[in-house]
């Protein structure tokens, strides 16, 4: 294609100087544009308003995505399901008659577990989520995971709050709009996560890694004892997150911990509950310089 | 021949002659009305774990600005750039320097190689494309390590794959963009 004549104007005076206060623009816009991401790496929240509230006007848009998009997955999972069944129902018979004996052995383990909690005097409480709500979106072509909420302050969500979906955590609240909020997802490159292993006690974090995997890094250092397979639930530690909870499955052993993969996928997760922070006493506390003093 | 001439006299490309005029709405909207979609529309379609659309909204904004170098001024990566910001993810800012740096890159490319093929285009869309993730990346806020540069590869690939499609996108809605619409 030939060059677009608008680069040389000719002897017009006017056009010349559109041309040179375009480029200032572009420049100028540059610098602004530079100096703003410097604010926001510094500051992260600084602009967290007029994003939510962007946020709040797609909502509903979000909402009715939302709702095809599982609809679509939900068809696939059952043709897929169809093509398989043979094999599959086999499979499922086995592994009924295995789950029917473990859930027994849960059972007897539940009831000794509160014949001990009465012996020890500690009250069993139902945690009655804040709000159940749709995944409206994500930013899906970003390396950062986020994920967005079709609540918001309006329904009584606020930053810090745990989201999990059926199978277990996705991620924690960062931001509230009124109708919407923004949530960071555990596999963001800044999410840090204190877990433990099911079946014993070793303590690790589970960082994100940006790349939909977790790293598992083991607090106590010496041999490591993970291997592959082993379940990470939510140890509690920080206060956001309840213990207990699913978190990510190991695949690989590394040299300090191990990769792992996160149990609850967003993409196949349609409503999530979004928790009260399990002890907002700690997060304040941990939240509160040294300087200052805790309490009253 | 003859039919040929009466053709063209009373209908072009964008429709009848007679009584229809390319609107203005038309005529400036809808690129901007495409690329703020662009930047829109990825949040909706999946939540995944890894980030896997391409950054529809930058890619629009460099196809109308290879297809058509007159309608986009050189600082339209500020505006768009900022409402692409509201939904991306990345901080704020983010885009806006990157948006506007691409379009002082394409400015300056163009006018270094002005006798441009598709292939050219394509190539300068792969080197700012690549440059944005890579760079946009680094300056996410994130801890930066191999395997988020490796996360965003496949993402990288499919934009470069997608950016043909891109094109002729952007060539119906050209056509669109001039069509005749009835004025009195």
């Amino acid at each position: 294609m030939a060059p677009p004549s608008k680069r040389r104007p000719g002897f017009s005076r006017r056009a010349q100087y559109g041309i040179f206060t375009g480029y200032l623009a572009a420049g100028i816009g540059a610098l602004v544009g530079a100096g703003l991401l410097g604010l926001s790496l510094w500051r992260p929240a600084s602009f967290n308003g007029p994003r939510s509230a962007a946020r709040d006007i797609v909502a509903p848009a979000g909402a009715a995505s939302a709702e095809i998009r599982t609809d679509s997955q939900s068809l696939v999972e059952s043709i897929t399901g169809y093509l398989r069944a043979g094999s599959q129902n086999a499979k499922l018979k086995q592994e009924v008659e295995l789950a029917r004996i473990r859930l027994a052995e849960a059972k007897a383990v539940q009831q000794e577990n509160v014949r001990l909690k009465a012996l020890l005097g500690l009250k069993e409480e139902e945690i009655a989520p804040v709000v159940v709500a749709r995944i409206i979106g994500s930013s899906a072509s970003s390396t950062r995971r986020f994920a967005y909420l079709g609540a918001g302050r309006n329904e009584g969500v606020t930053p810090g709050m745990p989201v999990r979906g059926p199978r277990g955590i996705v991620g924690r609240v960062l931001e509230t709009g009124a109708e919407s909020s923004r949530v960071m997802l555990l596999t963001d490159s800044q999410s840090v996560l204190p877990v433990r292993r099911v079946q014993d006690n070793v303590v690790a974090l589970a960082e994100g890694r940006g790349n939909g995997l977790l790293r598992i890094r083991l607090i106590n250092l010496g041999i490591n004892p993970l291997k592959a397979g082993d379940v990470f639930v939510t140890s509690g530690a920080g206060g956001f997150y309840r213990p207990g909870i699913a978190v990510a499955i190991v695949t690989e052993k590394t040299n300090d911990g191990a990769l792992a993969r996160i149990i609850s996928d967003p993409s196949a997760t349609d409503f999530v509950s979004v928790e009260p922070i399990w002890q907002p006493k700690a997060v304040m506390g941990a939240a509160t310089p040294v300087e200052d003093r805790l309490g009253e | 021949m003859k039919t040929e001439y009466r053709g063209t006299a009373r209908r072009d490309e964008y429709g009848s002659r007679i009584n229809r005029q390319h609107s203005p709405l038309l005529a400036y909207g809808i690129p901007y009305a495409s690329i703020l979609l662009g930047s829109f529309l990825p949040t909706l379609v999946i939540a995944s774990a890894v980030p896997l659309v391409p950054p529809l909204g930058l890619m629009l904004l460099v196809g109308w600005r290879l297809a058509r170098p007159g309608i986009l001024p050189v600082w339209a990566g500020f505006p768009l750039g900022m409402f692409d910001d509201l939904f991306s993810g990345f901080p704020f800012g983010s885009a806006i320097l990157l948006w506007s740096m691409a379009m002082i890159a394409i400015e300056a490319i163009e006018a270094r190689f002005p006798w441009r093929g598709f292939l050219q285009d394509w190539l300068t869309a792969a080197v700012i494309l690549a440059a944005y993730m890579f760079v946009s990346t680094i300056m996410s806020g994130g801890k930066v390590g191999g395997a988020m540069i490796a996360a965003f590869t496949p993402q990288l690939l499919l934009s470069l794959l997608l950016f043909p499609i891109i094109t002729r996108i952007v060539a119906r809605l050209d056509r669109l963009r001039l069509m005749r619409v009835r004025s009195i």
